[in-house]
């Protein structure tokens, strides 16, 4: 539960309002403190990238801005307005579930494992969403979704069940189910770690295509060093909870300045 | 009398009594389905009311003897004003005892649901109904299918104890052609083979069925 509440804004005022804020933000298991008052703003269309070693927090900080983990303390805004919170009489109170989701609402994520739905086609994943949520009609709905499948590659997989499709399929599939919910923030949660190499780029492509493309902010976590490095406005190295050192990706790849990070890099770049 | 007599004579009663049986069988299958999923999910509820009285109703149910349960509903639910007749006090008893088992079976079959699913559908901003309804209980619904085709032959065997408050199904048919006849053998053979052809030409096959197709529907087969 977040402490001295007061202390936090209602919401961001002024210009240049981050798409995302990470406001002192604590996020414990137990003992464990995964992450310790993280600070992070993500401007509306930022590519961010977030690399790091395992247990560093990084899927963490995805994972609380999706709402699939509650925050210990801190706030977490978007577009301005606080996320993990609300306003009641004048002040902050944890959210309740309504202002969860229409803040939710805003963000889409995929995740390492995909998690197509199994008993839908490809085409019926990405319907779902519209239909069930934002309650368009079938027609719209399909509409917006097929375009979204031939703009992953996949729309002559329509008719397929997840089943049937490779991973890198898959994974295609699930950034055209998020996209079709039109989100303002899109998450990338090691979308090509569960990946054969072979088919990381058809994944890759897709997102760089995002990015050249679209204005969406974008914050992703991955291991795919070239692919950061390529289309990154900026890279976050995570290390033990906290931010350890941030920048553009040349300059966090090319000359990094602390020495964890440096360590990090030699180690997985020579494991590659 | 030889056997052939002994059907050509008691055959009628018997299939009278199968019919009945079939009856009680679907009715009963209907109550514990109905019940599995409604107490199921409730034992899955957040809300303390719901779960407290799920597991009132599972503790109940699967703590005590179906024989017990239906000689309640039919002799003792009267005295608390609740009359039923005995075809409907047969099939609702063994619906609802099966139906406790089943909602153990429905609770373990959406907790078996992968947890990606439910974060999935979060992602996507599903209000919780939504979410089971479009989600999670189509998958369960594969899960908890092999299961259920144990329980449901359960239900058929079970079914055979309504015998005992004088629904006239097959094995009170078989009992009441023992008393006149003493024809044991023939009797309860008979009814023997005949719980047997339905379990396993009818029961099964269709539970297979259904398996079948329900993982195709799911893209498995």
């Amino acid at each position: 539960m977040t402490e001295n509440l007061e202390s936090y804004p209602l919401s961001l005022e002024g210009d240049g309002i981050p798409m995302v804020r990470f406001q002192n933000v604590t996020k414990r298991y137990g003992a464990l403190v995964v992450l310790n008052q993280l600070d992070l703003d993500v401007s509306a269309g930022e590519m961010v990238t977030i690399i790091g070693p395992s247990g560093s927090g990084k899927t963490t900080v995805l994972r609380m801005l999706m709402t699939l983990e509650t925050i210990d303390d801190g706030v977490i805004y978007v577009e301005g307005e606080p996320l993990t919170h609300m306003e009641r009489n004048g002040g902050l109170v944890p959210a309740n579930s309504s202002h969860l989701r229409r803040i939710r609402s805003k963000i889409g994520m995929c995740f390492q494992h995909f998690n197509l739905f199994p008993h839908m086609t490809a085409l019926g994943n990405c319907m779902e969403g519209p239909v069930q949520v934002l309650g368009l009609p079938r027609k719209e709905a399909e509409e917006r979704s097929l375009e979204l499948l031939d703009m992953v590659g996949m729309i002559d997989k329509r008719d397929q069940h997840p089943s049937r499709l490779s991973g890198g399929q898959q994974q295609r599939v699930a950034i055209a189910r998020a996209l079709a919910m039109r989100p303002k923030v899109m998450l990338f949660d090691e979308v090509t770690s569960a990946l054969d190499p072979e088919v990381i780029s058809e994944v890759t492509g897709v997102i760089k295509h995002l990015v050249d493309t679209h204005n969406l902010t974008m914050l992703m976590v991955t291991h795919q060093m070239g692919f950061a490095k390529e289309i990154s406005d900026r890279v976050c190295f995570f290390f033990d909870g906290a931010i350890e050192e941030q920048g553009t990706p040349t300059k966090l790849f090319e000359n990094p300045e602390r020495e964890r990070t440096q360590q990090f890099l030699n180690a997985v770049l020579h494991a590659n | 009398m030889t056997y052939i007599e002994f059907l050509d004579v008691y055959g009628g009663r018997l299939i009278d009594g199968t019919i009945v049986t079939i009856y009680q069988f679907f009715l009963a299958t209907f109550v514990a389905v109905a019940a599995a999923l409604a107490f199921g999910l409730m034992r899955l509820s957040q809300n303390l009311m719901l779960r407290a009285v799920a597991v009132a109703y599972i503790e109940f149910f699967r703590g005590t003897s179906l024989l017990v349960q239906l000689f309640w509903i039919f002799f003792v639910l009267p005295l608390f004003g609740i009359t039923l007749d005995k075809f409907t006090a047969g099939f609702l008893a063994v619906g609802l005892n099966m139906g406790a088992y089943g909602a153990e079976l429905v609770r373990g079959a959406v907790l078996a649901v992968p947890k990606g699913q439910w974060e999935a559908a979060l992602a996507l901003n599903m209000a919780p109904h939504n979410r089971m309804r479009r989600i999670i209980l189509p998958q369960a619904f594969v899960i908890m299918l092999p299961p259920w085709g144990n329980l449901i032959i359960e239900i058929l065997k079970g079914t055979a104890l309504v015998a005992l408050i004088a629904v006239a199904d097959l094995m009170f048919e078989v009992r009441q052609i023992n008393i006149t006849t003493f024809l044991s053998a023939e009797s309860f053979g008979t009814a023997i083979v005949i719980y047997y052809v339905i379990a396993r030409f009818f029961v099964t096959p269709g539970m297979r069925g259904l398996e079948r197709l329900m993982n195709r529907r799911i893209g498995k087969a």
